[in-house]
């Protein structure tokens, strides 16, 4: 019996020992096989993304080449002499526009998250509903945009009339549902241990939301507004819609009736057209406006790990 | 001694403390007016009188049918295994309940004879009163100068360097952060983060320091310095803290209520439950119930 013992046990962990052994080696065949090819189709589809993206960069670079120079900015479009127009109206309009859609996308943006993360009840239905629709809105084309703007800012119950604050506020529309539901996933962010800890001091809820979760979340919510902003720069399609014109020569005013214009529609319009000066300005128009969405993207990207909170 | 006057001196003298209490509770008192309800009390007498105080979320009891006195200026604990109710009794007692929508409280929760449920009771007023310290340390993602300053700030108590300094002295972490106030709270080991946080709390004057498991997630000797901690702090404060750690009931506490999860015939339902409620070394030594006994000898788990 007791010589017995020592013997079994021996054998028992002998086993265990083997078990253990074969769990840990080298998974080998098809499973393997599998992984690698996934791998490789992972890295195919990075590589398709990223070579899209310089061909682009490359391609417009060269094509812009001749006409890269400060007259590009400085410089307002011509039919006259091709060679020296540029884009400036273009670019202030578009600064205008931005500006705009950030001062009404930043507080209704941010008020909104506020609303439907702290203060809503979640289990009510007028709730579940804006929440619903804030998440479809995101999904909503553009040019659908442009038409609720031409019908309701441009004529209808708002009836501003073809002007550049117009095409801010259908910039703004378009952009909001992103901004929310980028406040909202940065403000979720901040552990409700936060908020208890706030709350058990004897803070209101409006001092632990202002004090404490809004400036835990700036840095997410300020990510948000920046890729908001870079798709509201780049969009043409709802503003040739709510009036921004192709062809404008002096530098728009927000709420003047003159006309305005903005990058992308320029560069639109220069396509367009028959000579060859007008092609190559709409690829170092494509060139500029890369540069500004890239610089814009990177400072978001840089935002947001520079500032990412370790909870 | 034995004349009736004496005895309506102190009957007045309780309504009147009553009085103050609701005032405090239901509305903004003025800074210069504020005073501790029980700053002037002898130790023991009684801070919360809880009457069948229970706890449901969403219609299912978590507790039920629990009262207690629990005295000024004494450690109280709170231990029994793990569901049986403690964190969710001792959330009653500065209605961190009610930031869970679906939690539900019964009974009396007295608080200076004032029921802090009660229709008069903000409870925002509460938590200024009675504070807490949390399992794991919550600091906030501010530097530590910050960390403190936030509740005088808020609640506009004067002098707020000043009881920065004295909040951090009275939790032991002076001397050693005085010369990086400026740094993030997120810097210091768990053990400084949690005397962080009761420095936090005693920064705006409670009454109470309710603290839930504050060194569950501490190694020894950090436990151990915050158990020194609230040895200290009960000269000033009254304390009641959930452990699950008996010994660190036994070596800090005055007194101890034992609770279980009590099942019904059908095994269905689950709910916690007081069983016994005495100064501490009677818990421990001679315990009046059996299944006290069987907790607190480690029979049970
Ligand atoms: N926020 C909540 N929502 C629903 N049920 C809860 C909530 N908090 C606690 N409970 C339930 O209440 C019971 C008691 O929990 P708790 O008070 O945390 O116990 P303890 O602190 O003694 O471990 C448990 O059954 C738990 O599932
Ligand atoms: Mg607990």
């Amino acid at each position: 019996m007791f010589s017995e013992m020592p013997e079994r046990t021996r054998l028992a962990t002998a086993g265990a020992q083997a078990t253990v052994a074969s769990n840990l080696q080298r998974q080998r065949g098809s499973e393997q096989l599998k992984g690698n090819i996934f791998f490789a189709l992972l890295l195919l589809a990075v590589a398709f993304a990223l070579i899209g993206l310089i061909a682009l960069i490359v391609q417009s670079a060269i094509k812009g080449a001749p006409a890269f120079g400060l007259n590009l900015i400085t410089e307002g479009p011509s039919t006259i002499n091709p060679e020296d127009a540029g884009f400036r109206p273009a670019i202030i309009g578009s600064i205008y526009l931005i500006l705009g859609v950030i001062l009404l996308v930043v507080p209704i943006g941010v008020g909104s998250a506020i609303y439907l993360e702290e203060y809503a009840d979640g289990t009510k239905w007028w709730n579940r509903l804006i929440e619903l629709n804030v998440q479809n809105l995101a999904g909503v084309p553009s040019i659908i945009y442009g038409i609720l703007g031409l019908a309701f800012i441009v004529r209808g119950p708002l009836d501003l009339g073809f002007i550049l604050a117009a095409g801010s506020l259908t910039l703004a529309l378009l952009v909001l549902p992103t901004v929310i539901l980028a406040s909202r996933e940065a403000i979720r962010a901040v552990p409700p241990s936060i908020r208890d800890g706030s709350l058990a001091l004897g803070a209101t809820q409006w001092q632990t939301i202002r004090r404490q979760v809004l400036p835990a979340s700036i840095p997410g919510m300020a990510t948000g507004v920046i890729l908001a902003v870079s798709r509201a720069l780049g969009e043409a399609a709802p503003l040739l819609l709510v009036g921004a014109a192709q062809f404008v020569t002096f530098n728009p005013q927000p709420f003047s009736a003159d006309g305005y214009s903005a990058m992308p529609v320029l560069i639109y319009n220069y396509a367009l057209r028959p000579q060859d000066e007008f092609r190559v300005l709409a690829a170092a128009g494509v060139v500029i406006m890369l540069i500004v969405l890239l610089l814009l993207n990177s400072f978001a990207v840089w935002l947001r790990n520079r500032y990412e909170q370790q909870w | 001694m034995n004349s009736n006057g004496e005895e309506g001196k102190v009957e007045s003298q309780m309504t009147a403390k009553k009085k103050s209490t609701e005032k405090a509770l239901s509305r903004k008192i003025e800074v210069a007016e504020r005073r501790l309800p029980s700053a002037s009390e002898a130790v023991g007498e009684p801070v919360f009188g809880l009457e069948g105080v229970g706890v449901s979320y969403g219609g299912k009891v978590a507790v039920r049918d629990v009262s207690m006195t629990i005295g000024a200026k004494e450690i109280t604990a709170l231990i029994g295994p793990s569901g049986c109710g403690k964190s969710t009794l001792l959330r009653c007692l500065n209605r961190m309940n009610d930031l869970v929508p679906s939690a539900e409280v019964f009974g009396k929760c007295l608080y200076h004879g004032t029921d802090l449920y009660g229709p008069e009771v903000d409870p925002v007023e509460v938590r200024k009163l009675i504070g807490m310290v949390f399992q794991k340390p919550n600091p906030f993602p501010k530097s530590i100068y910050d960390n403190i300053a936030f509740g005088p700030k808020v609640l506009g108590l004067p002098d707020v360097e000043e009881r920065v300094e004295r909040a951090l002295r009275s939790a032991a972490l002076w001397d050693e952060v005085k010369d990086r106030l400026d740094d993030n709270a997120y810097g210091m080991s768990g053990g400084q983060q949690q005397r962080l946080c009761i420095a936090r709390c005693i920064a705006v004057d409670p009454d109470v320091i309710l603290m839930d498991e504050p060194c569950s997630a501490l190694d020894p000797i950090s436990s151990g310095k915050i158990e020194d901690l609230m040895l200290e702090l009960k000269e000033d404060f009254s304390i009641v803290i959930v452990t699950h750690n008996m010994q660190q009931a036994a070596r800090v506490s005055d007194k101890t209520a034992f609770l279980i999860v009590e099942l019904d015939s059908t095994e269905e339902n689950r709910w916690g439950q007081l069983v016994e409620y005495d100064e501490t070394e009677k818990i421990f030594t001679n315990p009046a119930d059996s299944r006290t006994e069987d907790y607190v000898t480690g029979k049970v788990g």
